[in-house]
């Protein structure tokens, strides 16, 4: 007998929609492994927090440590770096949110909510540019104080941050984003 | 296999016979072989066999190199420098799959522009560009993984720049970059899936160009004047052709044998000469290099890439209209990728009914620009992104796109084509006269 005579459904129609649904989740479930294998494995993901001592870093100095496979910039600024990134008015910055990890999410990009401290002399950020990923240099770039001090700038597509780590200028379209980091005791800071 | 009418293989003796009726391998290997094939074909006709070679080349170097690399972070760079000092010939070997990659893009390249010109890929053809491009992008996939493997500082910091470029996707980009890199950043799992990927993409390429072969094998080869070769009947058909073995074979050999003198004199002479010296500087997380630069054979998509930041208009409308979704970075990816996606359009694109450049006054001017414009963004893609170098950039990338999206849909309405050759016979006496040898000649008997 034809198929077209029975419009609703054949026990046919019930077998053949019912193999290709168990054929189709049986190949789902055997390539999912062969996809997840490529995500990070169980001792990329344990390496997710360590300590720094940042007794040994001077004013006006930088260190970079590596954390998460990324670098990281701690530094201790001046005062005249301070003073140069809380005078900036956030109205003016191509990125206005703080992108800071201990933060909310919508706060603004004041220098005060991108400092560790409350006098703003430790800055923590990733020392990854937001365009594509490049190191950026220390002490570089147009938003550097006179003689060099302070800013960032970053070589392979001409992205500055002022001394603040805040986009000013090129390509990247966020600020450097500060990670999660607390003061553990007076020289020792957790990151992650 | 092919349209063209000619004469098919007929097994003679008892084996021949056997053989054929259980398994016609024979038979496909000579109508391969014996495909009639324009006889006008001028010397951009080679690069086929170029690329061909090339192929070959890189996998069976390839191949040996992997019997003494050692795909881990620790190790990797360490196994290069063994290649070159400690391996029997590893240095040659090496200079010899390095610079193969650089013959590789400058055949393709030649290949493309042949098509481009001489409107290759228009009715019936266009499968088999849509397969080049495929095959294209597969190239730039296996030669940017296999520039990490060496793990030099430009490895590194090509491999850092280019998966984040998939991290510039509204959304998943983070989770995509996570899942290609295995990490949170380039390391060891990024290094050792880049080499299997590295490994595999070439026999992948390789089955492509079968496919890209037996689909130009179907419509027959385009020509310098774009006229078909005539089917009405295999007389006729023979006055347009000529077997490919072995007229074809020998003058594409006697190219290669050309190319291959430039080649050997880079490898043997220049080795280094389109590498960069940061890549002999073991990769370091910890410090960018001044001036990241990718092969040469990448920065006109690298050019482009760079050329849309924030302060371009269209930037500026794309992020409006889309509430923000796309921003300077992502549309900086979607114009690289969206550049080569054009090109693999262009069947669709080019409205004009006549296929070769030569008969088209108007187009000529606009596709030798179109070249030019290709070596300006090659220069400027590897010039810092500071002063006048991000305007000249935008211009050519706007040149790339208008090429493809306006000059190519106008052109076709507005130009009015030079008068074509009924035949390619006619083309074929009027480039050579009367006083060619080949005049009169039997035209398909192959040479003994």
């Amino acid at each position: 007998m034809s198929n077209a005579e029975h419009h609703e459904g054949t026990r046919r129609d019930f077998l053949y929609y019912a193999t290709a649904g168990a054929g189709a989740v049986a190949t789902g479930a055997a390539v999912w492994p062969l996809v997840n294998q490529m995500n990070p494995s169980a001792d990329v993901l344990a390496l997710s927090s360590i300590r720094v001592d940042v007794s040994g870093v001077a004013e006006g100095s930088q260190i970079t440590v590596k954390w998460l496979g990324k670098p990281v910039f701690i530094r201790r600024r001046t005062p005249s770096e301070i003073e140069d990134a809380r005078s900036v008015d956030v109205s003016d910055l191509v990125d206005q949110v703080a992108r800071n990890a201990n933060l909310d999410g919508s706060a603004e990009a004041t220098d005060e909510n991108r400092a560790m401290d409350e006098s703003g002399e430790w800055l923590v950020q990733m020392g990854v540019c937001t365009h594509l990923g490049c190191v950026p240099l220390g002490n570089a770039g147009d938003f550097a104080l006179d003689g060099g001090v302070g800013g960032w700038f970053c070589p392979c597509h001409g992205s500055h941050y002022d001394t603040s780590g805040r986009i000013r200028k090129g390509p990247a379209p966020e600020n450097l984003p500060v990670p999660p980091a607390e003061f553990v005791d007076e020289t020792t800071i957790l990151l992650g | 296999m092919s349209g063209i009418p000619h004469d098919h293989y007929e097994p003679s003796s008892n084996g021949e016979k056997w053989l054929h009726s259980r398994l016609p391998i024979v038979g496909l290997m000579y109508d391969t072989l014996m495909i009639p094939t324009p006889k006008n074909l001028n010397w951009m006709w080679i690069w086929g066999i170029v690329l061909a070679f090339c192929l070959a080349l890189q996998i069976i170097t390839g191949i040996v190199l992997v019997m003494h690399y050692t795909p881990h972070v620790d190790l990797a760079f360490a196994s290069v420098e063994h290649i070159m000092r400690n391996v029997n010939g590893g240095a040659m070997l090496r200079y010899l799959h390095m610079n193969g990659a650089s013959l590789f893009f400058v055949a393709v390249y030649a290949h493309i522009f042949r098509g481009l010109y001489y409107g290759s890929y228009k009715a019936p053809r266009e499968i088999t560009w849509i397969i080049g491009m495929l095959i294209y992008l597969l190239m730039m996939g296996t030669a940017f993984m296999g520039y990490v493997l060496p793990w030099g500082q430009m490895s590194f910091w090509g491999a850092t720049v280019i998966t984040g470029l998939f991290g510039a996707i509204p959304f998943i980009g983070e989770s995509i970059q996570t899942w290609l890199l295995g990490g949170p950043a380039v390391d060891n799992a990024t290094l050792n899936r880049f080499f299997s990927l590295h490994y595999l993409l070439p026999f992948v390429i390789a089955g492509l160009v079968i496919v890209h072969i037996w689909a130009f094998h179907t419509t027959g080869n385009n020509n310098p004047t774009g006229v078909e070769v005539r089917r009405t009947s295999k007389a006729d058909a023979e006055k347009d052709t000529l077997p490919f073995w072995p007229y074809f074979v020998i003058k594409d050999l006697f190219a290669l044998v050309v190319i291959l003198a430039v080649f050997f004199a880079v490898v043997g002479f220049m080795p280094n000469y389109l590498g960069h010296p940061d890549n002999y500087i073991e990769a370091n997380p910890l410090v960018t290099p001044a001036h990241i630069v990718p092969e040469w054979y990448f920065l006109p998509f690298y050019a482009i890439l760079r050329a849309f930041d924030g302060d371009v208009w269209v930037v500026i409308a794309a992020n409006f209209l889309t509430g923000g979704i796309v921003d300077a970075k992502f549309f900086g990816v979607l114009a690289m990728f969206g550049a080569i996606v054009v090109m693999a359009l262009v069947p669709w694109l080019d409205t004009s009914s006549v296929r070769s450049g030569r008969y088209r006054p108007m187009f000529k001017w606009w596709f030798w620009l179109f070249v030019v414009n290709f070596f300006v963004l090659m220069w400027v893609g590897a010039m810092p992104a500071e002063g006048i170098y991000p305007y000249i950039a935008l211009i050519g990338s706007t040149y790339w796109f208008a090429y493809f999206l306006v000059i190519l849909p106008l052109l076709g309405v507005l130009e009015k084509p030079l008068p074509q050759p009924d035949t390619i016979e006619d083309d074929f006496k009027a480039h050579y006269g009367k006083s060619s040898t080949k005049e009169g000649a039997p035209a398909a008997t192959p040479a003994e």
